[in-house]
């Protein structure tokens, strides 16, 4: 009986593994072929319709994007610019609200918890759209400040959230004990929290600044017209019927994202992970 | 505790100097987050509460209704477009969420496992406009989806037709929100105590009711947040639709750009934008009903 069995597993098991591969590269084709497709129209020169792949390949539209009169190189600075910005600002902000909500006893914790969570929470078409009325009255309006504001604004609960659970993640009793041997409040946080709670605030810096450089709608309402970022750039020269262009612009795009996206888990750990929105 | 004991000891001023300590720490406290709060109150809360006023405001200042009758009169089909959607792409994410962290988590196979992982999370990062750009060359009717179906024999050359209508809006949602649902639901199944996982298989019960009975359960806080996120978030997209399906029907964020940046009709846009909030409220909802059991049960 034992033998029978024992004999028949591997033999059993084989249409799992045929199914477990189908699928994982029935996975992979979804997952990669659409990236496929963008990097073929980045480096096609000519493609018409009954042609399965571009006809010829070639590097002039990359010249064009990469020309010193192109605006692509211009759009690609004013994008990071605005993403540092963005990071500088939310973690001035976010890092000593993340500190209180994670070691202070807060009323009303959970609430306020929420309340950063409210700009994902809540369609931001509504915000975009009014602020950027708003801001076109103060004079904000189509500047860099403008923009940096509205993105911070919604960068903040990655911020805030990820800082609090980065710090709620350090071990209290090393605090404890560098507070014990006569170390100040100051001191105590300086020597000891922050530089264990690095790894998750460069995580959510990382987060802020992904964002903000791929925000869209903000700046598409609040940026015009003077603030072309570059996923401004791609959105109009896709609409524009210039796939060779988006697609080398979407390009620019996907190498930090994907970047990050390779090493995200060394940043965030499981411990912090788990305590995210706790 | 200490308080009472130090009050013990010395009755007066012990117990006040305490109290003031512990006063004094919730007021820094308040003032750590004072700043954060402000931007959130300020570049948030305060163009939401405009857009209240805006949609409720009549030209002559007064209270009207008008604009939500407007707004349903001519865009009725865009809402329940944006409904179904929204609510279709939800259904595909979750599902695709609770398969791909189950296997992470279940699986018995350490190279498949290890594959996945590194697999499923390539358009974690990739904005929305960037997915939308990508679907458009994908799903096109030139794109590679079609040759592939037809080098493999599944559709006949005749029959390839573009995918650029609602069909695309639903999986570059699909394909951008699942991974990101994915990474919560496999982060928070990997933090669970294993014992239970261990017995259950150990007593020889499948994998899937391993899942659905022992660890889903105790994740489901996570896959909730993580799926009110997405719906919400997919509520406000305006490229993604903008790109794939911009004539009508289409999603409420394109009417709502059009009445803004052709016609300069805020009054209409607002109320399409409350009426999408009022989706995302039912969504939080659901959320905070999860939340406040979890609270009474805790």
């Amino acid at each position: 009986m034992t033998a029978t069995y024992a004999r028949s597993a591997p033999l059993r098991q084989m249409p799992g593994a045929l199914v477990r591969a189908a699928l994982l590269a029935l996975l992979a084709f979804l997952i990669f072929g659409p990236l496929l497709n963008l990097v073929l129209w980045a480096f096609a020169e000519k493609w018409y319709f009954p042609s399965k792949l571009p006809l010829e390949y070639g590097f002039t539209f990359w010249q064009r994007v990469f020309a010193p009169r192109g605006n692509a190189l211009g759009s690609l600075g004013t994008s990071v610019w605005i993403a540092l910005l963005t990071v500088v600002f939310s973690l001035a902000v976010a890092i000593p609200a993340g500190y209180a909500l994670a070691r202070l006893r807060l009323p009303w914790r959970g609430a306020i918890l929420l309340a950063f969570l409210l700009p994902q929470a809540v369609p931001n078409l509504p915000v975009y759209v009014n602020i950027a009325q708003v801001f076109y009255q103060i004079g904000l309006a189509g500047t860099i400040t403008g923009v940096v504001l509205v993105h911070a604004s919604h960068g903040l609960v990655l911020a805030v959230w990820i800082a609090s659970a980065a710090f709620a993640a350090v071990d209290g009793s090393l605090e404890e004990a560098a507070r014990n041997m006569g170390a100040s409040p100051w001191t105590c946080f300086r020597t000891v929290t922050l530089p264990l709670a690095a790894p998750g605030l460069m995580a959510s810096a990382i987060f802020v600044f992904l964002e903000s450089l791929d925000e869209f709608t903000g700046t598409y309402f609040v940026g015009v017209p003077d603030v072309t970022t570059l996923p401004l750039l791609m959105f109009n020269a896709s609409m524009g019927g210039n796939y060779q262009i988006a697609s080398i612009t979407a390009l620019l795009l996907l190498v930090p994202s994907i970047g990050f996206m390779l090493v995200v888990e060394r940043f965030l750990k499981s411990d912090v992970l788990a305590m995210v929105g706790r | 505790m200490s308080t009472e004991l130090t009050a013990g000891l010395a009755p007066v001023e012990p117990e006040s100097r305490a109290r003031r300590a512990a006063r004094a720490k919730r007021w820094a406290g308040f003032a750590l987050i004072a700043p954060a709060l402000a931007v959130v109150a300020l570049f948030f809360v305060l163009p939401l509460a405009l857009s209240a006023v805006g949609a409720f405001r009549a030209a002559d200042g007064g209270f009207t209704l008008a604009h939500f009758a407007k707004a349903v009169d001519l865009y009725s089909k865009d809402i329940g477009f944006t409904i179904a959607i929204v609510a279709l792409s939800t259904l595909l994410i979750a599902l695709v969420a609770i398969a791909i962290a189950g296997y992470l988590t279940l699986g018995e196979n350490p190279r498949a496992v290890a594959l996945l992982r590194w697999l499923y999370r390539w358009p974690l990062f990739i904005p929305f406009v960037v997915a939308g750009q990508v679907m458009r060359t994908f799903l096109a009717k030139n794109g590679l989806l079609n040759h592939v179906l037809i080098g493999s024999g599944i559709i006949e050359p005749l029959s390839a037709q573009s995918m650029l209508d609602w069909r695309g809006i639903v999986v570059a949602f699909v394909w951008k929100q699942a991974p990101f649902v994915t990474l919560l639901l496999a982060g928070a199944m990997a933090s669970l105590d294993r014992t239970h996982v261990e017995a259950a298989r150990n007593l020889g019960a499948p994998r899937w009711r391993v899942l659905f009975g022992i660890v889903l359960p105790q994740v489901r806080g996570t896959l909730l947040v993580g799926l009110v996120l997405s719906f919400v978030t997919m509520l406000s997209v305006l490229s993604v639709p903008l790109m794939i399906n911009p004539n009508s029907p289409t999603m409420m964020t394109v009417d709502v750009a059009y009445r803004i940046s052709t016609l300069a009709d805020y009054a209409v846009a607002n109320a399409l934008c409350l009426l999408s909030l009022l989706l995302a409220a039912m969504g939080a909802a659901f959320y905070l009903r999860h939340a406040v059991r979890k609270a009474e049960g805790a």
